[in-house]
């Protein structure tokens, strides 16, 4: 309990270390009549690679979960591991830094800078970690691309479709190579055509390595998961891996057996 | 084989039996692979017998039914565009699994929030399938647009799967 932020060396964890770790986590608001849980004694492990998707009715407390683990807010009790790093006791200095290196958000409304240009949107985190200009867009110039969008660098967010800008936002968040990517429900906002892309290149990062961690009710990117737990007033009620399933009989599924 | 598939595959020109499969191949994609290869001569020997199809033995080889080629009768074409008119859906199998939560509940056999939960395993891994199976389609596929109608199915499924849910959640608190 003693233990002060950033007491782990760097680098210190082993490959067996759960990129994040949750123990006991609760987060109330308000107190007596009015005390709501919204999170209410969680565990949680993710394993670096993995893509976890946390699926619930509005109000269950995803995304408070969400930003629990990102440093967005701070738990009433429990323990959150980032790395191998404590994260919930740490000054709101070593806090900020953490959001900007350690974590990409992607959110439901996208929050780009409306007067910046696409790239300028990538550049900003790694320009606030301290990167030299050039390097800066050099990187969110490799980024645009590899979320399919290198032709509309110059472009306000104005100009952009939805799934464009939510592209766009995908890789903001990719910025400073987080340990984490965590996304509130990404596809929120988006059409069904827009919603395809976004899958896509989840499904992508998936490939590349990045560890995942999607909030959401639309069941077609839970379903891009390989694990889904089901939340519900506060609590984790069901968990299930959705890859090596029994299923696997697309016939089935047309319907043309039996 | 639902024979009025065979009938209408055939409706395009006279055809042999591996032409037949071809189509039906390009239709289903992914989705015909479990199919037995034999199945569509096994129902078109039985449209020969009901007389809706006819066939001539191609090139006078040896007798064997992917040397016949395959031609619709007066009898199959009315029946083909009968087919195509008819105005036909598939049913949306809710009714069995609400009856059960129903039962359940009633009975006190099985919590029907906990079903509703094996249920939606089980529609969330059909849909990681169908799904990574749609976007492998290359654009403008006729096998990625049945496979998109799926998607969407399992996706109203799923969805209804919440309503059920919220609502024996209701129920099951004492009140």
């Amino acid at each position: 309990m003693s233990e002060t932020p950033g007491s782990e060396t760097p680098g210190s964890e082993t490959p067996g270390t759960p990129v994040v770790r949750v123990v006991g986590l609760h987060r109330e608001y308000g107190r007596e009549a009015g005390l709501v849980r919204a999170v209410d004694g969680v565990d949680l492990e993710v394993a670096a690679g993995e893509t976890l998707a946390v699926m619930g009715p509005s109000g269950c407390g995803k995304s408070t979960l969400l930003h629990l683990l990102g440093g967005l807010d701070r738990p009433t009790a429990g323990e959150i591991w980032l790395s191998g790093q404590r994260v919930d006791q740490m000054s709101e200095r070593a806090l900020g830094r953490l959001r900007r290196d350690g974590v990409g958000f992607v959110f439901q409304a996208f929050h780009l800078m409306d007067e910046l240009t696409a790239v300028e949107n990538v550049e900003l985190p790694a320009l606030l970690a301290g990167r030299s200009p050039r390097a800066a867009r050099r990187r969110a110039a490799e980024l645009l691309d590899r979320v399919g969008l290198a032709d509309r660098a110059s472009f306000l967010p104005s100009a952009l479709s939805g799934g464009q800008r939510q592209r766009v936002a995908v890789a903001r968040a990719l910025s400073n190579d987080p340990l984490v990517v965590l996304a509130d429900e990404p596809t929120g906002n988006l059409d069904s055509e827009a919603t395809v892309d976004v899958l896509r290149l989840f499904e992508e990062l998936h490939e590349a390595g990045q560890t995942l961690v999607v909030v959401t009710h639309d069941a077609r990117i839970a379903a891009t998961a390989d694990r889904l737990i089901s939340m519900r007033d506060g609590a984790f009620v069901d968990e299930t891996r959705l890859t090596g399933g029994s299923s696997g009989q697309l016939g089935a599924l047309a319907g043309l057996e039996g | 084989m639902q024979q009025e598939v065979v009938l209408a595959l055939l409706a395009k020109e006279p055809s042999h039996g591996y032409e037949l499969r071809a189509r039906l191949g390009q239709a289903l994609g992914p989705l015909g692979d479990s199919m037995n290869a034999g199945q569509i001569y096994v129902t078109l020997a039985r449209l020969e017998k009901a007389g809706l199809v006819t066939s001539e033995r191609s090139a006078g080889l040896a007798d064997r039914p992917d040397r016949k080629v395959y031609e619709l009768s007066a009898a199959g074409q009315l029946r083909v565009a009968g087919w195509l008119a008819e105005v036909s859906w598939p049913k949306p199998d809710l009714t069995e699994f609400h009856l059960k939560l129903v039962a359940a509940a009633a009975a006190g056999l099985a919590d029907p929030v906990a079903m509703v939960d094996t249920q939606r395993r089980e529609l969330l891994r059909r849909l990681r399938e169908a799904q990574r199976a749609a976007m492998a389609e290359p654009d403008g596929s006729a096998a990625g647009l049945l496979l998109e109608g799926i998607v969407l199915r399992l996706q109203a499924d799923l969805r209804w799967l919440e309503e059920c849910e919220r609502n024996w959640t209701g129920r099951r608190r004492p009140s």
